[in-house]
């Protein structure tokens, strides 16, 4: 049965593996050397007295696009797995009538189902546990000064998949899900199809809806300051209402919901009715001449008005995941993917006992 | 003896539609069964039935004494051929072989690439480029190299053109007499089997008709042709199967034990094909008042 398994699958397992062996040359060729342009870049601005801001800004501008790239093969792979290796297993035998050949060999259907799904199974997530691991260890560079540049979360949902050992758990689970819908429909290509629709469907209800709340969240109320303002709208012009958000106070951190808040703790959609707020003179006009440059970053000329925002009590409530919980939640989420790829698993064993000829 | 078949009031319904009822059956062992019947009758579900592809809804059947594949052993015992003859279109007869030889114990390698070879199939071939007939006897050679108790062979020849078709009843045979299998082959064609068959089950309509040796159902059923004359007139040991009559004439086809006395009969014996077709005929015409005939030993 082992070497039937390794038959059926060489043609396929081959190719991938072949894409595999085409990704890890990229990434080796081209890591070691970006890993030494930002570490020399880092020497270089720390020497130069300690404030790296611009170097990440550049360093992570530059290499954006390329690193969304590398890691959007770890967000596909599970899905091309499923759709390519899950759907077919065993819809294509039912499809082509073959089951009825091979359940007539001297092996149980029972041993037939998991010996293909534990073989190909374990190689989905081999093939995407070495993906995702070259990958991060690619991208580590880039994901630093997104960090640094841009507060980017690594649990923030496009981060998050392609990262640590979630992306093992998308395979599992993809797969198993593949194999589950061929048998079911026991047609190739509406099979993938659906593959493909429930996955990336469940990928973001569970992004969405799950993941936030696998730990409590962080629950902090912060003072809205130059450093971690990312949002301060004037509405309807003069005198008009008042819309500040501010970040949360750890880096890295991931952001669920923010809210102002005023002196008595109340939150507030915007800023109304307070005269010294006002944009067109006091603390909170703009300057009289433009500054000579934005080095000083992009709070810095509201420092005077935030001031007065303090002043006057309001408060930015933001609840979040922390940067900590990174590990927790890969974790958790594994263990959520993998137990549903054993549910279906087991689901295909029963069906496939009971219902399938 | 010991039964190939045995089958108590099996039955298998798909929603509301049964696709085999109350199916009493009890094949001996040494024989090659001819399964006939119409298109639709029940004859893949019976098969399937026996190879465990399906479960019954109603009853239960038996093949070499065990429930149909409950294991590898029972598995061992029962060689299969599906209908259309499936194989594995992207691997190579060799491919096919090995497939033999890695999921059967019992795989006769050798026997399986001397057929090969005797066939004129070349091992490189992929299994999907083969004519339908030589993918019949490449599912016929997986059947057969895995040295079975029992063939079971779904319309094997339901694809082939007439002379693919005698090359491979006739293959089919030589297999037989040299491995002294049992045989069980569906057809709804009574030409293919009359040649190879020694014992007949004739289902329609989801139902046996009629079932025993070809020679105890040969010397058992006459054509009477005489007189007109109402054949509810006949003895009660001459069961009526058919009759058809013209202004003068009646013919009947019975079923009797008993020789036949009465001078105003000219008996004529049947051949399998006008008896088979007198049991489809009999069944259509009045299903209902007439109950199903019993196993004929």
């Amino acid at each position: 049965m082992i070497w039937l398994t390794w038959r059926q699958f060489r043609a396929a397992g081959a190719m991938t593996a072949a894409a595999l062996a085409a990704l890890a040359v990229v990434l080796v060729v081209t890591g070691p050397g970006l890993a030494d342009d930002y570490s020399t870049g880092i020497a270089a601005c720390t020497a130069q007295g300690g404030d790296c801001s611009n170097f990440v800004d550049r360093f992570f501008r530059d290499h954006r696009n390329t690193g969304l790239a590398v890691t959007s093969v770890v967000l596909v792979l599970p899905a091309l797995i499923g759709i390519f290796w899950g759907a077919p297993l065993i819809a294509r035998e039912l499809d082509a009538g073959t089951h009825r050949l091979v359940w007539n060999q001297s092996v149980t259907r029972t041993r037939w189902l998991a010996v293909k799904l534990g073989l190909v199974g374990l190689a989905a997530v081999a093939v995407v546990g070495l993906g995702s691991l070259g990958v991060e260890w690619w991208s580590d560079p880039i994901d630093k000064a997104a960090v640094a540049a841009q507060n980017v979360s690594r649990i923030e949902p496009p981060l998050f998949g392609a990262r640590g050992i979630a992306p093992m758990g998308y395979a599992a689970f993809a797969f198993a899900l593949g194999v589950t819908l061929g048998m079911l429909l026991r047609r190739t290509i509406p099979a993938m199809a659906l593959t493909l629709a429930i996955f990336v469907g469940l990928q973001v209800a569970i992004a969405e809806l799950v993941r936030p709340h696998l730990i409590t969240p962080t629950r902090a109320t912060v003072e809205i300051t130059p450093s971690n303002v990312d949002e301060f709208i004037f509405l309807g012009g003069p005198d008009g209402p008042l819309q500040v958000g501010a970040q949360a106070a750890e880096q890295g951190a991931w952001v669920l919901s923010g809210h102002t808040v005023d002196a008595s703790g109340r939150a507030v959609e915007t800023i109304t009715g307070q005269r010294s707020l006002s944009p067109t003179s006091g603390a909170c006009a703009p300057p009289e001449e433009p500054p000579a440059q934005q080095a000083e970053g992009p709070g810095e000329d509201l420092a005077p008005c935030l001031a007065e925002l303090k002043r006057l009590g309001y408060r930015q409530r933001v609840t979040y995941q922390p940067a900590s919980h990174f590990w927790p939640l890969q974790w958790r989420e594994t263990a959520i993917y993998t137990a549903l790829a054993i549910a279906l698993s087991g689901f295909c064993f029963w069906w496939l006992r009971r219902r399938v000829s | 003896m010991t039964s190939v078949v045995s089958a108590q009031g099996l039955g298998k319904r798909y929603g509301s539609r049964w696709a085999l009822s109350d199916c009493t059956l009890d094949v001996p062992a040494g024989r090659v069964v001819g399964l006939v019947g119409p298109n639709a009758a029940g004859k893949t579900t019976l098969l399937n039935l026996a190879v465990g592809l399906l479960a019954p809804t109603t009853g239960t059947i038996e093949v070499l004494g065990g429930r149909p594949a409950t294991g590898p052993e029972q598995l061992a015992k029962v060689g299969f051929v599906a209908q259309d003859t499936p194989t594995y279109e992207s691997l190579s007869v060799e491919d096919h072989l090995r497939l033999g030889a890695h999921l059967n114990p019992g795989w006769d390698d050798a026997l399986a690439r001397d057929r090969i070879q005797r066939l004129g199939l070349d091992l490189a071939q992929r299994a999907g480029k083969l004519s339908g007939g030589q993918r019949a006897q490449l599912a016929l050679t997986l059947g057969v190299a895995k040295r079975p108790q029992v063939l079971i062979l779904d319309e094997p020849v339901a694809s082939l053109d007439p002379l693919a078709r005698r090359e491979f009843l006739q293959d089919l045979m030589e297999a037989v007499a040299e491995h002294e299998l049992s045989v069980v082959l569906s057809s709804h064609l009574v030409s293919d089997l009359e040649r190879v068959c020694d014992h007949l089950i004739v289902l329609v309509a989801s139902r046996v008709q009629l079932a025993g040796d070809i020679d105890t159902l040969l010397a058992t059923h006459r054509r009477l042709t005489g007189a007109r004359r109402d054949p509810g007139t006949l003895p009660a040991d001459q069961h009526v199967i058919a009759a058809s009559h013209t202004d003068r004439q009646t013919t009947v086809l019975v079923r009797t034990e008993a020789p036949i006395h009465d001078p105003a009969w000219s008996v004529g014996d049947l051949g399998m094909e006008d008896l088979v077709l007198a049991y489809m005929r009999e069944d259509t015409r009045d299903r209902d008042n007439r109950p199903a005939l019993e196993v004929l030993r």
